[in-house]
C-alpha cells in the first residue's frame, strides 16, 4: 500500500513513495539512492544500518518508513558536511579501525551519538558495574569516554564488525573523545 | 631470486579508500546505482530431500508488481556439472533450503512477499545429516586430494610402534562445530542482460571465477561477461567459488532483459547459500620421550560435505609441517550428507586442525611436565618433517621466544597453580599458528606509462578489505621504482587482466609477484627500444604471473605464536579473554598498518570461534535452525578488550620477488588453541569441543 | 512481509477502539520486535495501529513516592531517568543489559514487556511450534533447548519471556497499567506474563485490543540499593541464559525483607517467592542463600541441553544478593 511521505535526509527535505512496508533502511537505499547506511541482517542484530533518527542513533532496518513521515535522518555521507570529514571519520581512517568498511558507516554514527549520550550523562551497563559512589549510586553527570575504553566497547557492541578492528575502533574513539 | 628493495613498501599508510568507506560512499555490488533496477527474492526448500511434486505460482504472479517466477518448469537449462550451482534443473531437492524458485518484481517488498506466496508441494525422502553417525558406521570416504601439495594420507615411519614405546602418551578427540562465514555484507548481485551481453556487479574474492562460471553454466563466451566488483564487504572464503544466488540472479534477469536485478541474499540464506566450514572430529594421538621429544604423531580428522559435491576441510594440512617426528601418521575421511556443500573459511583445515593439535600439544607439556613453550622449541625441525625440504624461513621459534617475552610469560611446571582475582580464575595459554605460502596460478597484469611519468597497473584483482588497494600500489612504486603519487592502480573490473584470487593469503603474493616481472619488462622495454625515455605515446606491457624455481625446492610456509589470558568467573564459567597477543613471521610486511589490522582480525576471529561461533543443525529439519546474528554469536565488541599482533623481520628471497607470505589467514590459526589452553590453565578443565561456553566451566 | 495498513492513534481510548475492530491487527510502538518477527512472517497483522502519540511519553514521580512511566517512554530515556536510577537502579541496569543503544533508543517501555520469545524454532516458520500454531508440536522440545526454560514449562512449550526490565519490575512489584475495550484495569507485573500450559500462544493475560499506558513503581526503598545481573555467552548484545534482579534490606543482621525475580528460565519473570520467604528473618549469609537458592530451583525440570541454568541460576541468586549484603555492610 503507497504512501507518500518526506524525510529530511542529510539536510535535505525529501519526498518519496513508500509502500507501507517500506523500511527507512530500504527507503534509503533503494528509494533515495542513499546507500550510506547498510544493509547486514535486516533484523537489528548486526548495527550496519544506524542512522541518526531524530537526534538519536538507531536501526534503520526494524524502523518503518510510513511510521517517520517527517523525520529528520542523518546517514555517515552527512556528518561529512561540506565535503570535510568528520573528526570521527578522519580517525577511524588513521586508527585502521575498519577493513571492508560495510560496518563503517554505522560504526561512526553510533560513535558520533555514543558521544553525545555520554556527554549527556546516559549511563551504560559498565558504568553501573562501577559505581562512582560509595553507596552504589551511579552519578547523573557526563560519562568519561576517554579514559573508559569499557564504557566505549559496551556502548559500541551494538555495531557488529566481521572483519574484527574493534581493537583499533575503540582508541579512534578515545581520541576523539579526548579532543 | 632477489626481492626489490623497499621504499614505499615498509610505511603504514592509511588506506586509500579510507575517506569513502568512512562516509558510506564507496559503492558495494548491490549499490550501483542502475537504471530500473527489479527485484529478486528467492523461494527455498522446507524438505530436507524429496522430490516437487507440483509448484502453484498463481498467487505469486498476481501480486501488482511482480515481473515474473522462476522455477524448475521454466528456468534455463545450465551447462554445468557443479551440483551446487545446477539449481532449478530438475524437482529434485537436495538439501533443506535449496533454491526451488524465485519471484522477481518491481520493489524489493513486493518480490519477498510474492515469493512467500509461492506454493510448492513436496515429496519428501528420509534424510541423512548425522555426521557422528556416519563416522561411527564408516560411511566414509578418503576425499579426493584437495592441493597437489598437500597430501590427505601421510605414513611415516610406524605410528602404532612408537606410541606403543613412547614414555608419555596423549591420546583426545576433538570437536569444532559447523561455522558459518557471516560476513556483514551479504552475497550480493546486480545482473543485466542487454543483447547478448551480460553485465554483473558482484560481491566476490575472485571476478576472474565469476566470469567463467557464468559463461559456462549460461554457455557464453567469456567475453560476454563484464564483471565488477570495486568493493566488497567482507568474505572470508565465502566468496571465492561461485554461489547458486549469482546464477538464480543471472537466470532472472534473463526473464528481464534490460532491466537490472538486484540481489540480496537474507542473513538466514547466508547460512545455507554461500557454503560454510564443515564440523570437524579429529582425533590426535601423541607419542614423546621422558623429555618431551615427539616420536609420533597421529591426526585423524572426519568431516562432511554434501551429496552434491566434495569440500573437506583439510583439518591434517598443517601437521605435517609443524614439529619434529620420525613416526607420523595422517588420515582425513569425509561423509557425504543431504546438506549444503561445505567451502573454504578463512584458514581452511588450519584454523580447525590446529586448534586440535595445539590443545594436544598442551596436553602433551602437562603430561611431560614441561613449560608449552620449551616444549614447541623442543620440537623444532630442521628441515620439513615430511619430505626434508629446508624451510625457506622458519620463524616459529622467534616468534615463540618474541611472544613470551612480549607477553610476560612465566615459564611454568605443569603443576603451576592458576591465581583467582575478585572472585574470577586467571589463566594463560599458548599456541603455534602456521599457514602455508600458496601460489595461486593464472594472473597477468597490465602497466602502461604516460611521458609525464604516471602508471597505470590494471588487473581484476580485487580488494575485499584486507588494504590490497593500498599495499599493492606500494609494491607497484616499489617494482617501477617510482613514487607512489605517480602510480594508479585499477582492480575490480573483468576490463582488466585475469587476475587469481583474493584467497589463501596469495592474493597480494600473486598479484605482487606478477607486477614486479610486468615492472621489468617495462623497463627493459624503454632502455631497449626507446633509449630510456618514455616514449610521446606512452608503453604499455602486459605480463604473467613468474614462475618459482624454488617451489619444488623449498618448503615455504608462514608461521606465528599466540598467547592469551583467561578469566573464567569462578561460580558462573562466564570467560573473559582481556588479552591476546601474537607474533608472527610473515615474510615482509608492505603496510604495516592494513597487516596488523589482517593479523587483529584473524586473532578476533579465532577468539569468536573459540567462544562463541556454532551454527546448530536440527537433524529432524536438516537445517541449522540458529540463522540469525542475535543467535549465531560472533564476538561483539564488548568481547575483545586487548588485542596486540606484532611480527619479526623476516627476509626471505626465496618466496616471490617481493618477498611476501601473505597475512589474512594466519591470524585465526591457533588462536582458539591458546584460548583453550589459557582456560585449561586457569580451570584444570580441558574443553575439547568448541565452542568455549560457561555451562562446560560450570562445574569447577 | 504481507501487506498491511497503517493508521496513527492519538489517544489510548481511539487506539483501543481501531484495534478492537480488527482481529488480525496490531499496536505498533517502536517496532523494534515486530517489524523484526512480520520480515520473518511469524506476525501477521493486516493494520498497525501506531501508538506512539496515544501513551504518555512521561516519567513522573507519584504522590505516595512511586514513579510511574509512560508506556511510550524509551527503554534509553527509562535508563537515563535519575528517578529510575536512584531509586530503582535495578530497572536501569535491566535496561541496559537489554539490546543495544541503537535498539533502545526507539523500543518502548511497553513494547519491551510484551516482546516475544527468541526460541529459535519460534522464529522459524518452516518448524512446528505451538507458540507460532497451536497443535503443531514443540520442536524446541527434542531439539536446540539450550536457553530456554527450566521453570514453570509444559509439554506444549518451554519458550522463555526475552525481557530484561520485565524481570527487574517483577522484582520491585511493578503494576502495569492498561485500557482495554472493556475499560481500564492495573495488572501486577506479575501476572502480566503468563505459563505456558496448553496455550503457549498466549505469552500474557491481555485481551485483544488491551493497551499497555503506563507501569507504576511502588515506593519502595530498599530497591534504592538493587542490582540486575545478566549472565550471557557474549560480554553485551545478548540474551540472558539466566540473570538475577534483586534487592535486600538488612538490618541487625537479620532480612528484613527481600525481593529475587529470575531472568532466562521461564516463560515469564520468575519471581522467587519461596526463596524471598526462606530469607526472610534470619541472617543473610552464603549458606542460607544457598539453600533458599536451592529451594526456589527445586522444582526445575531441566531439558536436554540446559541443565546448567539449575546451578548457574543457584550460583547467580547467591552472587548477587551477597554482593548487595557486602555493599550495604
Amino acid at each position: 500500500m503507497d504512501t507518500e511521505i518526506s524525510l529530511r535526509v542529510d539536510g535535505a527535505e525529501r519526498r518519496l513513495t513508500v509502500d507501507t512496508r517500506t523500511t527507512l533502511l530500504d527507503a534509503l537505499r533503494e528509494r533515495l539512492g542513499n546507500t550510506s547506511p547498510k544493509k547486514g541482517c535486516d533484523h537489528g542484530q548486526c548495527g550496519a544500518c544506524t542512522v541518526l533518527l531524530d537526534g538519536r542513533r538507531a536501526n534503520s532496518c526494524l524502523a518503518l518508513a510510513v511510521a517517520h513521515d517527517g523525520a529528520e535522518i542523518v546517514t555517515a555521507a552527512g556528518l561529512a558536511a561540506d565535503g570535510d570529514l568528520h573528526p570521527m571519520q578522519r580517525s577511524f581512517i588513521a586508527h585502521d579501525a575498519f577493513q571492508c568498511g560495510y560496518c563503517t558507516p554505522g560504526q561512526i554514527v553510533s560513535a558520533v551519538a555514543m558521544l553525545d549520550e555520554a556527554a549527556n550523562g546516559w549511563p551504560s551497563a559498565v558504568t553501573f558495574e562501577a559505581p562512582d559512589g560509595s553507596d552504589g549510586a551511579v552519578g547523573t553527570g557526563p560519562v568519561d569516554l576517554a579514559t573508559s575504553p569499557d564504557e566505549i566497547r559496551e556502548r559500541m557492541s551494538g555495531n557488529l564488525c566481521r572483519c574484527a578492528a574493534y581493537a583499533n575502533i575503540v582508541p579512534a574513539i578515545q581520541e576523539v573523545a579526548q579532543s | 631470486m632477489s626481492i626489490i628493495p623497499a621504499r614505499a613498501m615498509g610505511r603504514p599508510l592509511d588506506r586509500f579508500d579510507g575517506a569513502d568507506k568512512v562516509r558510506g560512499l564507496a559503492p558495494y555490488a548491490y549499490e550501483h546505482p542502475v537504471a530500473r533496477p527489479a527485484y529478486l527474492s528467492a523461494v527455498r526448500s522446507t524438505i530436507a530431500t524429496g522430490q516437487i511434486m507440483g509448484i502453484d505460482c498463481s498467487q505469486a504472479s498476481a501480486q501488482p508488481g511482480v515481473l515474473g517466477v522462476l522455477t524448475h518448469l521454466n528456468a534455463p537449462r545450465l551447462g554445468t556439472d557443479d551440483g551446487e550451482l545446477r539449481i532449478l534443473q530438475s524437482e529434485e531437492v537436495a538439501f533443506r533450503g535449496q533454491f526451488v524458485g524465485a519471484v522477481i518484481a518491481e520493489t524489493s517488498e513486493i518480490a519477498r512477499h510474492a515469493a512467500g506466496l509461492v506454493r510448492v508441494d513436496y515429496r519428501p525422502r528420509p534424510h541423512d545429516v548425522d555426521l557422528e553417525s556416519s563416522r561411527e558406521q564408516g560411511r566414509l570416504r578418503v576425499p579426493q586430494q584437495i592441493m597437489p601439495m598437500f597430501p590427505v594420507t601421510v605414513d611415516k615411519g610406524d605410528v602404532e610402534s612408537a606410541l606403543a614405546a613412547a614414555s608419555v602418551r596423549v591420546e583426545h578427540n576433538y570437536r569444532t562445530p559447523w561455522y558459518n562465514h557471516n560476513p556483514i555484507e551479504p552475497h550480493t548481485t546486480i545482473a543485466c542482460w542487454n543483447d547478448d551481453q551480460l553485465t554483473l556487479y558482484v560481491s566476490t574474492q575472485y571476478l576472474m571465477g565469476v566470469r567463467s562460471t557464468v559463461a559456462a553454466a549460461f554457455r557464453l563466451d567469456p567475453q560476454q561477461v563484464r564483471v565488477y566488483a570495486p568493493h566488497v564487504g567482507g568474505a572470508f572464503g565465502s566468496k571465492v567459488p561461485v554461489h547458486s544466488d549469482l546464477i538464480l540472479a543471472v537466470m532472472a534477469a534473463q526473464l528481464v532483459p534490460g532491466r537490472s536485478v538486484r540481489f540480496a541474499l537474507t542473513r538466514h540464506q547466508m547460512f545455507t547459500q554461500t557454503g560454510y566450514r564443515s564440523p570437524t572430529i579429529q582425533r590426535v594421538r601423541l607419542g614423546a620421550d621422558a623429555e618431551g621429544r615427539l616420536t609420533a604423531v597421529d591426526h585423524e580428522s572426519f568431516e562432511q560435505t554434501s551429496r552434491l559435491g566434495e569440500f573437506a576441510e583439510h583439518a591434517t594440512r598443517a601437521t605435517p609441517t609443524m614439529y619434529a617426528t620420525p613416526h607420523l601418521r595422517i588420515r582425513q575421511q569425509v561423509a557425504a550428507l543431504d546438506l549444503p556443500t561445505p567451502s573454504i573459511m578463512r584458514a581452511p583445515g588450519e584454523s580447525v586442525g590446529m586448534f586440535a593439535l595445539e590443545s594436544a600439544m598442551d596436553e602433551l607439556a602437562v603430561a611431560c611436565g614441561l613449560d608449552p613453550v620449551e616444549l614447541r622449541l623442543r620440537n623444532e625441525p630442521v628441515a620439513h618433517p615430511l619430505d626434508g625440504r629446508p624451510f625457506s624461513s622458519r620463524g616459529l621459534a622467534a616468534c615463540l621466544r618474541e611472544g613470551a617475552r612480549r607477553f610476560g610469560w612465566q615459564p611454568r611446571q605443569a603443576t603451576t597453580t592458576p591465581s583467582r582475582q575478585d572472585g574470577w580464575l586467571v589463566g594463560t595459554g599458548v599456541a603455534a599458528s602456521t599457514y602455508p605460502v600458496l601460489r595461486l596460478p593464472g594472473s597477468k597484469a597490465t602497466i602502461r606509462v604516460t611521458p609525464d611519468g604516471r602508471y597505470t597497473v590494471l588487473m581484476a584483482a580485487v580488494d575485499i578489505g584486507t588494504g590490497t588497494r593500498t599495499a599493492l600500489t606500494q609494491v607497484a612504486a616499489d617494482a617501477l621504482r617510482v613514487d607512489l603519487a605517480q602510480v594508479e592502480l585499477r582492480l575490480g573490473d573483468t576490463a582488466y587482466p585475469p587476475a587469481a584470487q583474493e584467497g589463501g593469503s596469495a592474493g597480494i603474493t600473486s598479484w605482487g609477484a606478477t607486477i614486479c616481472v610486468g615492472a621489468d619488462e617495462l623497463r627493459r622495454r624503454i632502455a631497449a627500444e626507446h633509449g630510456g625515455t618514455i616514449p610521446a605515446d606512452g608503453l604499455e606491457v602486459t605480463v604473467d604471473m613468474p614462475e618459482n624455481p624454488h617451489l619444488e625446492q623449498y618448503a615455504m610456509h608462514a608461521f606465528g605464536a599466540q598467547f592469551a589470558e583467561v578469566r573464567v568467573h569462578g561460580e558462573t564459567g562466564e570467560i573473559r579473554v582481556p588479552r591476546q597477543l601474537g607474533v608472527f613471521a610473515v615474510g615482509r610486511v608492505v603496510n604495516p598498518k592494513t597487516a596488523r589490522s589482517q593479523l587483529i582480525g584473524g586473532m578476533t576471529m579465532g577468539l569468536s570461534m573459540a567462544l562463541h561461533e556454532a551454527s546448530l543443525l536440527d537433524p529432524r529439519y536438516g537445517h541449522v535452525i540458529n540463522h540469525d546474528l542475535a543467535t549465531y554469536h560472533v564476538s561483539s565488541n564488548a568481547d575483545v578488550p586487548a588485542v596486540q599482533a606484532h611480527w619479526i623481520a623476516e627476509q626471505d628471497d626465496q618466496l616471490n620477488p617481493v618477498g611476501i607470505k601473505g597475512a589474512g589467514e594466519i591470524g585465526i590459526v591457533g588462536a582458539a588453541a591458546a584460548i583453550a589452553n589459557a582456560v585449561h590453565h586457569a580451570t584444570g578443565v580441558r574443553v575439547r569441543e568448541l565452542p568455549i561456553t560457561l555451562d562446560k566451566l560450570l562445574t569447577v | 512481509m504481507r501487506p498491511f495498513r497503517y493508521e496513527r492513534a492519538t489517544d489510548p481510548d481511539g487506539a483501543v477502539a481501531l484495534l478492537s475492530r480488527s482481529p488480525q491487527a496490531a499496536f505498533l510502538g517502536g517496532g523494534t520486535n515486530l517489524v523484526d518477527l512480520m520480515k520473518l512472517d511469524v506476525a501477521r497483522p493486516d493494520l498497525l495501529i501506531d501508538i506512539r502519540g496515544a501513551v504518555s511519553g512521561v516519567i513522573e514521580e507519584l504522590p505516595d513516592g512511586g514513579v510511574r512511566i509512560g508506556a511510550g517512554v524509551s527503554n534509553s530515556d527509562l535508563a537515563a531517568e535519575p528517578l529510575i536510577r536512584e531509586r530503582y537502579p535495578v530497572v536501569a541496569q535491566a535496561v541496559l543489559n537489554g539490546a543495544s543503544t541503537q535498539l533502545r533508543n526507539v523500543a518502548t517501555v511497553g513494547g519491551n514487556l510484551l516482546q516475544r520469545t527468541r526460541c529459535l524454532y519460534f522464529q522459524d516458520i518452516t518448524t512446528a511450534c505451538n507458540k507460532r500454531q497451536p497443535g503443531s508440536g514443540c520442536s524446541a522440545i527434542d531439539g536446540h533447548n539450550r536457553d530456554l526454560a527450566i521453570l514453570g514449562t509444559s509439554p506444549d512449550c518451554i519458550a522463555t519471556q526475552p525481557s530484561d526490565l520485565a524481570v527487574a519490575l517483577a522484582a520491585v512489584d511493578a503494576t502495569v497499567q492498561t485500557v482495554g475495550p472493556d475499560g481500564s484495569r492495573g495488572i501486577p507485573l506479575t501476572e502480566l506474563h503468563r505459563l505456558p500450559g496448553s496455550e503457549p500462544q498466549h505469552d500474557n493475560v491481555l485481551a485483544h485490543g488491551e493497551l499497555i499506558t503506563a507501569v507504576d513503581l511502588p515506593p519502595l526503598a530498599m530497591a534504592a540499593r538493587s542490582r540486575y545481573r545478566k549472565i550471557r555467552d557474549r560480554a553485551s548484545y545478548a540474551f540472558a541464559l539466566v540473570s538475577v534482579a534483586a534487592a535486600i534490606d538488612v538490618a541487625d543482621g537479620q532480612v528484613r525483607d527481600v525481593r529475587i525475580a529470575l531472568g532466562g528460565v521461564a516463560h515469564k519473570p520468575w519471581r522467587a517467592r519461596r526463596a524471598e520467604d526462606l530469607l526472610r528473618g534470619g541472617p543473610a549469609t552464603e549458606d542460607r542463600l544457598r539453600r533458599a537458592a536451592e529451594a526456589e530451583l527445586a522444582e526445575a525440570q531441566p531439558q536436554s541441553d540446559n541443565a546448567f541454568k539449575i546451578p548457574l541460576a543457584r550460583n547467580a541468586i547467591v552472587r548477587t544478593v551477597l554482593d548487595l549484603v557486602e555493599a550495604e555492610r
